[in-house]
């Protein structure tokens, strides 16, 4: 499959350092965030304190004469709906920081408070406040079905039924969204921190009406994305038309408080799972009867860009008869959007969930029966390995077996991601003094580019990586499309050896030397001089792959007094592929695997069913995972230079919620349906008390989405 | 404080030097001490009420002497990124949550987003510009980009402030007194187990990984 790689390499899949790291540490790098043009003004935005409501004037005038303002602008005409808290209205532009939020409070605005609903199980209701007025707030059912279910059920020798759900997560990237933009002459620079510096292009200069080659996008770096950070968005459209009209560079960066609300979202879900096996453990039967919401957008055509509520069950598990009905629901908060392995965390807490019971009433051990119904050829072997690594036999006991106060216990679940290269494109320079510079239109958002890329040339061309100077984040460079999807590296990668692969020819031409290795390579460079070589490459089929799995197993320990869970340790055995560098894989896992344990235990974005207000919209009760939090983590990343490049930032956060979820129900012998698991939930689990899933109208969800989409199975929609 | 009381003593988060600084008048009078809080109160009277305008400012930042004009509600932070050009020190939750603004006061890490210009004056600052001046590597930084103790690289500022505020107490820190000084800074990447191998390599102890 990738003969293209050398077989002996001496760069790939080393330890190179990140090349950027030096600027990094030092707190030189220069985010979208920290550029400061000449005469920068500073912009904000006026949101709406309702959740749903028409706004029928806005007042600027007061704003615009106000010390220091130079542009105030309407986000829309009036009147107007808004459909959610924090939904933007207005924005302007200041000299000062605290002008700009002097003359925010200075607009006066008319509007109609309106009825709303922010909880899902409450919009399902007849007669639940209407999202969008005269429109249901339920999408279309999407049903897949295969074979018949209720047969096999019927013929299944073990079954069990259980309802879960998970919660909305927040992406915070700590750098939060937004640009600096100087649009105050007919060329405009974004300088923008996002993932999509094409996308953002596009975006700009269709808001402002002038052609795409006007506008040009700068991302030296970036402070985090995890698939929030795609398109100019709204705060990019406010930010470029106020650098117009006041005619000057505008620096829009949105406060935390603006990110939790407004710029995207993992939808919730909500699981009602059945489950059968034959005597033998292998399983015959899956359905699933589910439901989520992507925010206001949810019921409507646009599911929030990537981020729809739809679940890709039963994941990873081949099951031969199954079906599965699920429906979006409209409620009045701010869209989702694709969030690193978009459906794939809360859809694996559901299977894995509904695995660890099926294993407990076959009274199977749950790897066991997880390698008997694994299709795939490469994770199916990564349950042992992980077992074997994670000491699985000796530390796996009967559920709610641990003695003491304290209890322990272990879990596991597995990932699937496709990770697969598409079209990207470079080019390389080669200087007459013998340096290298490889310029791709990418981005780098925390997952090396620019170090990988460097690894890639060096082997390539057989030179030091200290001679190469990678570069990305410009929209003059060649393109190649948004980070994600783990797309980036697979796509990347080959495009820079194809350049490379290029660029030694045309040196080899030019300097008429045809071996280029030790001191022939300056030799030749200098022959070029004055004029360096540029070479262009593509992504080529072959040297990139797809298809990458992982298992992740925890270690977990309850205090059944005051509910505390604390992770213990988590070992992670992924397939990575042809691994680029080593180096910086490791932190992309354990990145994964640290913002698992968020989803699992801490992250949920609550909002306020009476006041429709979001309830924590800071890093004070929206918890993040932090450094005492973190256990020991155990990885071993499978390098599989034959399977060509396969990107892995994904996959890593799959699975640990999953494995976390079912080493909390192996300590205390009760499982807790939800996440994030917190300890009122632990101790109400421990009480017996009944869990909110159990109580919701399963048969009337069932009647909802019993009716719908037929989703053919292949269809691309479903396959991640 | 001599140097082996620096490395036995826990390393003390600066909450308590804003304490020292806000509470003095309810301290003493708390303390029943009615002739020093009456001498608290005619002191703070005697000061001269700036604002809201524009008032000049003396700030020491990395050992130099700025002089500017800001509202006194301006924080220190945003003196800083926007008026001096030191972006060094991020903005990432505005509410002391996250540790990517920290800098140190009198080499205590405080988080600049909390304090106002104002109240820095007459205290010297350090900021990530100021650990390596001379462009030449600490010891920390080396480890931190030799174990990629960063991704993104947004709170990579805050962790090596407060981590060099550490070590300079405790060169050689232990892993708790490296927790505890980690413990104000959030990142969302996921790279605390390599801040954790990092801060403990430039603690000396390169092999505990």
């Amino acid at each position: 499959m990738s003969e293209g790689w050398p077989k002996n390499p001496k760069y790939l899949s080393k330890d190179l350092q990140r090349v950027d790291a030096h600027d990094k540490v030092t707190g030189k790098a220069e985010y979208a965030y920290d550029v400061h043009p000449k005469g920068c003004l500073y912009g904000q935005i006026l949101r709406s304190r309702w959740p749903a409501a028409r706004i029928q004037s806005v007042d600027l005038s007061v704003a615009q004469k106000m010390p220091g303002v130079k542009a105030v602008i309407l986000i829309q005409k009036v009147p107007r709906e808004v459909r959610y808290y924090g939904q933007e209205i207005a924005a302007v532009a200041a000299e000062t920081t605290e002008q700009a939020e002097d003359a925010i409070r200075a607009i006066k605005m008319i509007a109609k408070p309106l009825p709303f609903v922010v909880n899902t199980i409450d919009a399902l209701e007849e007669g639940a406040p209407a999202v969008f007025e005269g429109q249901s707030n339920l999408s279309k059912a999407k049903i897949r079905n295969k074979g018949n279910v209720d047969q096999a059920f019927n013929e299944a020798h073990a079954v069990i039924e259980l309802a879960v759900s998970t919660q909305v997560e927040v992406h915070h990237p700590l750098e939060t969204h937004g640009n600096t933009i100087d649009a105050s002459g007919e060329e405009i620079t974004c300088w923008a921190s996002t993932q999509g510096i094409t996308s953002v292009r596009g975006g700009i200069a269709k808001a402002l009406d002038v052609p795409n080659n006007k506008v040009r996008v700068k991302m030296d770096f970036m402070g985090g994305g995890f698939g929030a950070k795609f398109g100019a968005g709204v705060e990019g459209v406010a930010c470029a038309q106020l650098s117009r009209e006041a005619g000057a560079p505008v620096k829009l960066m949105l406060s935390r408080f603006e990110n939790h609300l407004s710029v995207g979202n993992r939808p919730n879900s909500l699981q009602h799972i059945k489950l059968g096996a034959d005597k033998n453990g292998k399983l015959v039967a899956f359905d699933l009867n589910g439901f989520g919401s992507a925010g206001f957008a949810s019921g409507g055509s646009s599911a929030g860009g990537g981020g729809g509520a739809g679940i890709p069950a039963p994941y990873i598990y081949d099951v031969r008869v199954q079906r599965s009905s699920q429906i979006g629901v409209a409620i009045n908060a701010g869209s989702a959007r694709a969030f690193r392995a978009p459906g794939c965390p809360p859809a694996s807490f559901g299977i894995e969930s509904a695995m660890d019971e099926l294993a407990v009433k076959l009274g199977m051990d749950p790897v066991e029966l997880r390698i008997i119904n694994d299709p795939q050829e490469i994770r199916s072997k990564q349950w042992s390995q992980a077992a074997d690594r994670f000491g699985w036999k000796n530390k796996y006991k009967k559920p709610g077996s641990s003695p003491g106060v304290v209890k322990t216990g272990v879990g596991c679940a597995g990932s699937k991601w496709a990770g697969r290269g598409k079209g990207s494109s470079a080019e390389v320079e080669i200087a007459p003094d013998g340096t290298v510079e490889v310029r791709c239109g990418t981005q780098d958002i925390g997952n090396a580019s620019k170090t990988f890329m460097t690894v890639v040339a060096a082997e390539t061309l057989g030179i030091s990586p200290e001679l190469i100077t990678a570069r990305v984040g410009d929209t003059t460079f060649p393109p190649s499309g948004g980070s994600g999807g783990s797309t980036t590296c697979p796509s990347v990668s080959p495009a820079v050896k194809d350049a490379c692969d290029n660029a030694l020819e045309a040196l080899q031409e030019a300097s008429g030397i045809s071996d280029l290795s030790g001191a022939n390579w300056k030799k030749a460079c200098a022959r070029l001089a004055p004029n360096p070589i540029i070479a262009q490459g593509k992504w080529k089929k072959g040297l990139s792959g797809s298809g990458t799995g992982g298992v992740q197993m925890a270690e977990v320990e309850v205090d059944t007094e005051t509910g505390f869970v604390k992770v213990m340790k988590i070992t992670c055995v992924q397939d990575c592929g042809l691994l680029v560098n080593r180096l910086t894989a490791e932190s992309q896992m354990n990145g994964g695997i640290i913002m698992g344990i968020g989803y699992a235990l801490y992250e949920e974005r609550v909002l306020d069913p009476i006041t429709g207000v979001a309830l924590n919209p800071n890093f004070e009760t929206y918890k993040l995972t932090s450094m005492a939090d973190t256990p020991e983590i155990d990885l071993e990343l499978q390098n599989m230079p034959e399977r060509g490049v396969i990107g892995i930032g994904e996959p890593a956060t799959v699975p640990t919620a999953s494995a976390i979820a079912n080493a909390v129900a192996n300590a205390i012998g009760v499982r807790v349906l939800s996440l994030p698991i917190t300890p009122d939930k632990v101790l109400n689990a421990l009480s017996k008390v009944p869990a909110p899933e159990e109580s919701i109208p399963w048969g009337r969800v069932a009647s909802l989405t019993a009716q719908g989409e037929f989703i053919d199975l292949n269809s691309k929609e479903w396959i991640v | 404080m001599n140097d082996d009381k620096k490395n036995n003593e826990a390393f003390r988060f600066s909450r308590r030097g804003f304490i020292k600084t806000a509470g003095p008048t309810t301290a003493a009078a708390m303390a029943g001490r009615v002739d020093e809080a009456v001498a608290e109160i005619e002191k703070s009277e005697k000061q001269e009420l700036v604002g809201p305008a524009a008032s000049p400012i003396e700030l020491n930042i990395n050992g130099e002497t700025r002089r500017l004009k800001v509202e006194p509600r301006v924080t220190l932070l945003e003196v800083l990124r926007n008026h001096i050009g030191h972006t060094g020190s991020k903005e990432v939750c505005d509410r002391a949550q996250c540790g990517a603004c920290t800098v140190l006061l009198e080499g205590e890490p405080v988080n600049a987003c909390m304090m106002l210009a104002v109240a820095a004056q007459g205290k010297s600052i350090r900021t990530i510009e100021g650990i390596s001046a001379s462009g030449k590597l600490t010891s920390l930084q080396k480890e931190f980009v030799e174990h990629d103790a960063l991704m993104c690289g947004f709170c990579t500022p805050g962790f090596i402030t407060s981590l060099t505020a550490l070590l300079e107490q405790a060169p050689n820190a232990t892993d708790e007194q490296i927790q505890e000084a980690c413990s104000g800074h959030l990142c969302r990447c996921g790279t605390y187990p390599k801040v954790l191998k990092a801060a403990r390599a430039a603690a000396g102890r390169r092999g505990d990984a």
